[in-house]
């Protein structure tokens, strides 16, 4: 939401042109950065988000006061070692944590920009954080790394700039959202853009919030990124603060009392249009339909190494999928390497405490900058 | 393990693009890496032991060699290394061919069935043999196909595939295999070692 955020803010002078043919410029892009770039500026790793992620990774979230979203990964003593790297993440235009979106103020009207905001892409998001890195003076970052939406915009930020980053760290994504992907993102849509605070998008004119929308939004697509082993452990058909049903519509059941609240607490850090136009950049989002029809053409000119990994219990972006990009790069000769994870946490796998993931992908990091730094010298 | 990996490093040119298949742990990959090439990927079916490599910051595959060498274009190594693993397949034939495509050579190593060992566990015992190489019982060894020194010379010439070299292991002794001495380095070792190509 458009509150005052105290946060690390660039504005990008540059215009971009937006694949959607229009073009912007002027416009802020917030981050945030953890531990130190060093004298050589080879230990930078760029973090991207997902959906409703934003560029606090790690430490304290300012807006929310929990813990960053990927809090498991990067830090102190952590997977990615804020001891030794120099961590930078932005939040992407069309989010709503003080990077250009739908709530950012329009100076000539005083108001929230709303649907009136273009279309953008994941090309879009990743070329604008493209700016961001030329403004930190970084020539060529260690890694790019980032899960679900976050994965995609690693496969985007390799395709679009081949030779700036030595390693990509694509994490249960896909390189074209499926049917199923659309589908899910189109019910969230629906639900937010059926509230009658909706307004088309201009909801803050009227002081409105389609609150309702958005929670339901929130609470489908967060079924998907669990998954039904996991659902099943963790709620079974226990009830709520109760010993038998109370044949109404309350929450009698755990896992509705469960949804409701996550619904109810993302209302109050999300806009509703940043969810409209984030899930609609996913949905646009086929990396070979760029390059022809042709996956591998998009790594064609890099020589980046590639760690692909994906999850056993993750349904919304399956191992098939994760799969494909490790066979595009194959095909090409590219140096990729691939493990599939073994957790019952679904899709959500890769912000959770998966021992496991956090390890191999922790040792891998570490050993690879020693091997990279040790063939430079 | 030691004397295989020598062995196999000798086989293989300086800086060339190498691929091992069924690379477990990475131990050879990590032994070529610091004696031969950087340029190593591995493929391997076990998660775990995936896991474990890319912990070495080794670039392995989670995959099966049946199913997965496809994805590879035609000669894309210059070597692909199948180390004591041929006969864990279920069509160690059809494994060979895509070897044998992926590869511009090829380098099968066989934990030999038909070492004098071997052979008389089965003719004295009148049990499956058991051995220091092969120390799995019959009802849990992932070994379903094995085979002989002489059994893999003889696939390869119906095959039409070209053996370069032909090696002999006994215990650290090397020595190499010819058509006159087959029967005899057959029953006297317990690996054998070939560099093959289509």
């Amino acid at each position: 939401m458009n509150k005052n955020i105290d946060t690390k803010k660039i504005i990008i002078s540059n215009p971009l042109k937006l694949d959607c043919g229009k073009e912007i410029n002027n416009f802020p892009i917030a981050y945030e950065t953890y531990g130190e770039l060093n004298s050589e500026k080879s230990n930078a790793i760029l973090v991207f988000h997902a959906l409703t992620g934003d560029q606090y990774v790690s430490g304290k979230n300012p807006i929310t006061n929990k813990d960053g979203w990927w809090s498991y990964v990067v830090g102190e003593n952590k997977p990615i070692d804020t001891n030794k790297f120099f961590v930078i993440c932005a939040n992407v235009i069309g989010g709503c944590m003080g990077s250009y979106g739908p709530s950012t103020i329009n100076e000539s009207t005083s108001k929230q920009i709303g649907t009136d905001f273009p279309i953008i892409t994941i090309n879009d998001m990743v070329n604008a954080q493209y700016e961001l890195i030329k403004y930190l003076e970084i020539e060529k970052l260690f890694a790019v790394v980032g899960g679900s939406m976050g994965g995609m915009q690693v496969l985007q930020f390799v395709a679009n700039f081949p030779d700036k980053a030595k390693l990509a760290i694509p994490i249960a994504c896909t390189s074209s959202h499926s049917a199923q992907n659309i589908a899910f993102n189109e019910l969230g849509r629906q639900a937010i853009m059926a509230d009658s605070k909706w307004e088309n998008g201009f909801y803050s004119n009227y002081k409105l919030n389609p609150d309702k929308g958005l929670a339901v939004a929130r609470m489908a697509a967060h079924i998907t990124y669990l998954s039904e082993k996991g659902l099943q452990e963790k709620f079974g058909r226990k009830l709520q603060d109760r010993d038998s049903l109370r044949y109404g519509f309350e929450a009698d059941f755990q896992i509705e009392s469960y949804l409701r609240y996550q619904g109810s607490v993302f209302v109050d850090r999300f806009d509703a249009n940043s969810y409209l136009y984030i899930t609609r950049a996913m949905d646009y989002f086929d990396l070979s339909k760029q390059y022809k029809g042709n996956l591998s053409e998009a790594f064609i000119k890099t020589k980046t190494k590639f760690f692909v990994i994906s999850f056993t219990s993750d349904w919304l972006y399956p191992t098939s999928e994760n799969r494909e990009i490790v066979i595009a790069l194959n095909s090409i000769g590219a140096d990729v390497g691939f493990v599939e994870i073994e957790s019952d946490k679904g899709h959500d796998s890769f912000l959770l405490d998966v021992p496991s993931f956090l390890k191999t992908l922790g040792d891998y990091i570490n050993s690879t900058y020693k091997i990279i730094n040790e063939r430079r010298i | 393990m030691k004397e295989e990996f020598n062995i196999i490093s000798n086989l293989i040119e300086e800086n060339t693009r190498v691929l091992d298949v069924g690379c477990g742990n990475g131990d050879l990959m990590k032994f070529l890496q610091e004696n031969k090439t950087k340029d190593i990927r591995g493929l391997e079916i076990s998660k775990e032991k995936v896991q474990n490599c890319l912990s070495k910051g080794l670039t392995v595959i989670e995959g099966n060699a049946e199913s997965d060498l496809k994805q590879f274009p035609k000669s894309s190594f210059d070597y692909v290394i199948l180390s004591q693993t041929l006969q864990a397949f279920l069509n160690p034939e059809l494994v060979i061919n895509e070897l044998l495509k992926v590869g511009k050579k090829v380098i099968v190593t066989i934990p030999n069935f038909g070492y004098w060992r071997v052979r008389l566990q089965l003719l004295f015992k009148g049990t499956m043999p058991v051995t220091e190489n092969l120390p799995h019982e019959w009802y849990n060894t992932p070994n379903l196909h094995m085979c002989t020194i002489k059994d893999f010379y003889n696939f390869c010439s119906t095959m039409n595939i070209k053996i370069y070299k032909s090696i002999a292991l006994k215990k650290s002794r090397i020595s190499e295999i010819n058509k006159s001495n087959l029967n005899y380095k057959n029953l006297d070792s317990h690996l054998g070692i070939f560099l093959i190509e289509s």
